[in-house]
């Protein structure tokens, strides 16, 4: 009985250099940051206004510093992929060995899903859906943390094993037989399973915490079809994710116990079934696609009708395709593995409910064009991105339906042509929505616009770097490239490696310029403060306060009569000339009190994870008995609730005039 | 309507004709119990994909025991009486805190409480009478996922158990407050959907798992 369980000093993989050399920069940087903070003695502030906060504009903001660092993890992923593939071609091995090279790609794919586009759209909606709501804070505010923090310790925990062990080897999907302790003794998928199932959970709360908010909490007169389409699409988003991801759990919970207990659910021995997982996964994963697009969808709206000076056009065939898109998400998983061998009428079932999804994507396109057509659109950042996005969606789409046909998929299936299609739709969609976004609401968050320039220069970094790096792809997929690969015999695919990793290096500028843009815009700050709160002449509520907005959002509550609220009210101001704004009537609010339950309990999930990895028993119970003296703690706690009194709502007023109130 | 006849008349409690208009309107009570039911959903629908993963492996006896074998009827039939009763008795207790009777609460707590670990502990039985048989969640796929299945309903009335205790507790240092209602009110859920889930479970394993 070894008190550490199968922890010793082989873990840690002193003999790669590739890999300590990461390890080592982390730490680095992770020093570095602390020795700042304790040297300018922000521990306090730290702790008492970000760490503990329950404001979902803090906790949105950290959700996309942590959906940023783990762009830079994920990328450097890509890059070293894309250059092992273009060296490794008839008799190269390149410079990653077979092992390194499989827990790459496992781990580019699983922390580009989970830990970077998750974590931002989160951190998106978070920041936007109460302001847009007109509310001041979610319905569970400390909920909110707490699913904050989880997904925090899951992104620690996959980055410890870059130092502490080794990740899966697996691919991000982990399809038994492979990821059974047969085939897959090691620590590796033990990593993914812990991380991904504690992420999980902060995910499925923060659903629950987003549906719950979207359909109980709007402002009066925010009738459902008089909602921003940004909220409609969350409200699908998190529908989604309450109606999935405890299908992940129960299908990790079941790779667990085969790999624990020796359980047989997916093994090849004593009647188990590895197509069941298969099948379990993509149940979830394929409504997870839809989980990140949705909302992407839904900033791209905001996006067309503001800088278009136009009011979205068609509304209700937007609500509506919305839905039909997540309904529909939840029918089509089993074209993800079309070669499993179910029957004929099986996969055509399957490939027709694929291809009707492009009719409402369709419809969504072409209300952004309509939106835009007899605009005067204004060509910001954001209107780039979603342009860009528009292109390179399609294109993504048409290879998307071209797979959801059964026959041709039999060719496709796990080729580079998969890889580049959705390369094509989450880099084109998601990230593009994302970083427009970023661009948009910025000013909101943070009191100031962001450098045009450098926001520009990285939105063509993206699009051209995308379609170098991924064009490529395509073409090596219809030459039979599967995906995967360290090395290959074929010397006629080294051409369009070499120019699929200049992509990919062109994307790295990309990164760099968005890298760029904020550090220059910081320090251009004055330059660029938003005074009115107004900043792009926007349409919703979160324009009519103040950038960056009290804690408590608006002092008044807005009251709603129409869509686009704020325009309304833009728009009869106008009309009215300069009659004098009634007199406000302050009320005192209650707000939530900070709380550090989520990081207290976020701390031990990281210990009882660990723990269980490593087979470290005494060690598992102390961490589950720390969160669950951490919960109980919160529930006995006295105060629930601050007062912030009328006169200081009335003194942030004064201080902070806004054009219009609602 | 302008802004200060707006307010002027939310103070007056005339709410402004609007359709299903949220804001402060909505007490916090129903915002909570409505989170709550979601996060009933979703465990649901956890339950469906263990549910969907025995109705897959039933069958995948890999030679050994099957249901036909190892199913007592009598000790289930306790089982859910057991059960079901303590979802009664948790209505009593909930009776209890709407009329804000410490009495009546602790009783119905206590009731319900024995009850659920009657459940739990005929439970433990039946796994352990299993497991000394021979029909271990290691020796097929069709046990693994009875074991799974059911377990993970185990680990809800645990889980419930201990709630309930803290609940109780709560109720003695903090009294009928208001958060500790909702709590309560969010508990009475929790427990009454493990029934429900039981009586799916009821059917779908010891019921269809025994029929010829």
């Amino acid at each position: 009985m070894n008190l550490l369980g199968k922890l010793d000093w082989d873990a840690v993989p002193l003999h790669e250099p590739i890999v300590m050399g990461a390890v080592g920069f982390m730490v680095l940087i992770v020093v570095a940051v602390l020795a700042f903070v304790t040297a300018k003695g922000l521990w306090k502030y730290l702790w008492q206004e970000w760490l503990t906060s329950v404001d979902h504009k803090r906790i949105g903001v950290m959700y996309i510093v942590l959906a940023l660092l783990m762009l830079l993890r994920g990328f450097s992923d890509a890059i070293m992929m894309r250059s092992q593939q273009a060296l490794a071609a008839a008799g190269s091995q390149g410079y990653l060995p077979p092992g390194h090279f499989d827990q790459v790609f496992s781990a580019h794919g699983t922390i580009m899903i989970f830990f970077m586009a998750m974590p931002f759209v989160i951190g998106m909606m978070n920041i936007v859906v109460p302001l847009q709501l007109g509310q001041r804070d979610m319905a569970f505010p400390t909920l909110n943390s707490v699913g904050l923090w989880l997904t925090a310790s899951a992104i620690a925990l996959v980055n410890v094993s870059l130092a502490v062990g080794e990740f899966a080897r697996t691919g991000w999907v982990a399809y038994p037989p492979l990821s059974e302790l047969q085939f897959s003794p090691g620590v590796g998928v033990d990593y993914y399973l812990w991380s991904l199932q504690i992420s999980g959970v902060g995910t499925l709360l923060t659903g629950i915490n987003f549906v719950t908010t979207i359909l109980k909490m709007r402002a009066p007169g925010m009738s459902l079809m008089k909602m921003p389409v940004f909220c409609w699409t969350a409200l699908a988003s998190n529908l989604l994710i309450v109606a999935a991801f405890p299908v992940l759990t129960a299908t990790f919970a079941m790779l667990l116990l085969d790999r624990y207990l020796g359980f047989h659910f997916f093994t090849t021995d004593a009647g188990g079934n590895p197509m069941m997982y298969v099948n379990l996964f993509w149940v979830w994963g394929h409504p997870e696609v839809y989980i990140l697009i949705l909302p992407a969808f839904g900033i791209f709206s905001e996006i067309a009708a503001t800088f278009s000076g136009k009011p979205l056009f068609g509304y209700r065939s937007m609500v509506g395709a919305t839905m039909v898109i997540c309904v529909l998400s939840l029918l089509v998983w089993l074209h993800h593995f079309f070669t499993m061998g179910a029957s004929a009428n099986v996969n055509g079932f399957f490939g027709v409910m694929t291809m009707i999804i492009a009719v409402p994507t369709g419809v969504k396109i072409y209300n952004w064009l309509f939106t835009m057509y007899g605009g005067r659109v204004r060509f910001t950042t954001p209107v780039l991105w979603m342009l860009g996005f528009m292109v390179t969606f399609v294109i993504g789409g048409m290879t998307g339906v071209l797979t959801a046909v059964p026959p041709a998929d039999f060719q496709l299936h796990n080729s580079t042509f998969l890889v580049a299609h959705f390369h094509n739709v989450i880099i084109g969609g998601v990230v593009f929505g994302l970083m427009a976004g970023y661009n948009y609401w910025f000013p909101k968050v943070f009191g100031f616009k962001l450098d045009e320039r450098w926001g520009k220069a990285s939105f063509w970094c993206w699009f051209v770097g995308f379609y170098v790096a991924f064009v490529p792809m395509y073409v090596l997929g219809l030459m039979g490239m599967t995906r995967r690969l360290q090395h290959y015999d074929n010397p006629a695919w080294q051409p369009w490696l070499i120019v699929a990793a200049i992509g990919a290096f062109i994307i790295a500028l990309g990164i760099a310029c968005t890298l760029v843009q904020l550090v220059v815009s910081i320090l251009n700050r004055e330059r660029n403060r938003d005074l009115t709160g107004d900043p792009w002449n926007g349409r919703t509520l979160e324009w009519s306060t103040s950038s960056p907005p009290p804690a408590w959002n608006f002092a008044v509550t807005p009251r709603v009569t129409e869509k686009d609220a704020f325009w309304v009210a833009k728009q009869h101001a106008l009309a009215n000339g300069a009659e004098p704004q009634p007199a406000r009537r302050y009320e005192a609010i209650e707000m939530p009190t900070r709380s550090g339950v989520g990081f207290v309990t976020a701390f031990f999930a990281v210990v009882t994870g660990f723990a269980l990895i490593w087979h470290i028993w005494w060690l598992t119970l102390v961490g589950l008995a720390g969160a669950f003296l951490a919960t109980l703690a919160f529930a006995f706690r006295e105060h629930e609730e601050v007062e912030v009194p009328a006169e200081r709502l009335a003194a942030f007023d004064r201080a902070h005039p806004v054009g219009v109130t609602v | 309507m302008n802004q200060a006849t707006a307010i002027e008349l939310r103070s007056l409690g005339h709410e402004a004709p609007v359709a299903e208009a949220a804001g402060h309107a909505v007490s916090k009570e129903i915002v909570v119990g409505y989170g709550f039911w979601i996060f009933l959903l979703s465990d649901i629908v956890m339950f469906a994909a263990l549910f969907a993963a025995y109705a897959v492996l039933a069958h995948s006896t890999a030679g050994g025991f099957s249901g036909r074998d190892l199913f007592s009827q009598k000790s289930v039939a306790i089982e859910t009486a057991c059960l079901l009763f303590s979802s009664y008795t948790c209505g009593l207790m909930s009776l209890g805190v709407e009329a804000r009777r410490q009495g009546a609460f602790y009783f119905g707590a206590l009731v319900t409480f024995v009850l659920g670990a009657a459940f739990l502990g005929l439970e433990l039985r039946e796994f352990s009478d299993m497991i000394a048989r021979g029909a271990t969640p290691q020796s097929s796929a069709f046990l693994s996922s009875f074991f799974a299945l059911v377990g993970c309903h185990g680990v809800h009335v645990a889980v419930g158990l201990v709630w309930l205790a803290v609940m109780v507790v709560q109720v003695a240092v903090k009294d009928f407050r208001a958060s500790v209602v909702r709590r309560l009110q969010c508990f009475s859920l929790f427990w009454h959907a493990l029934d429900i889930i039981w009586v799916a479970l009821f059917s779908v394993v010891y019921l269809m798992g025994v029929a010829p």
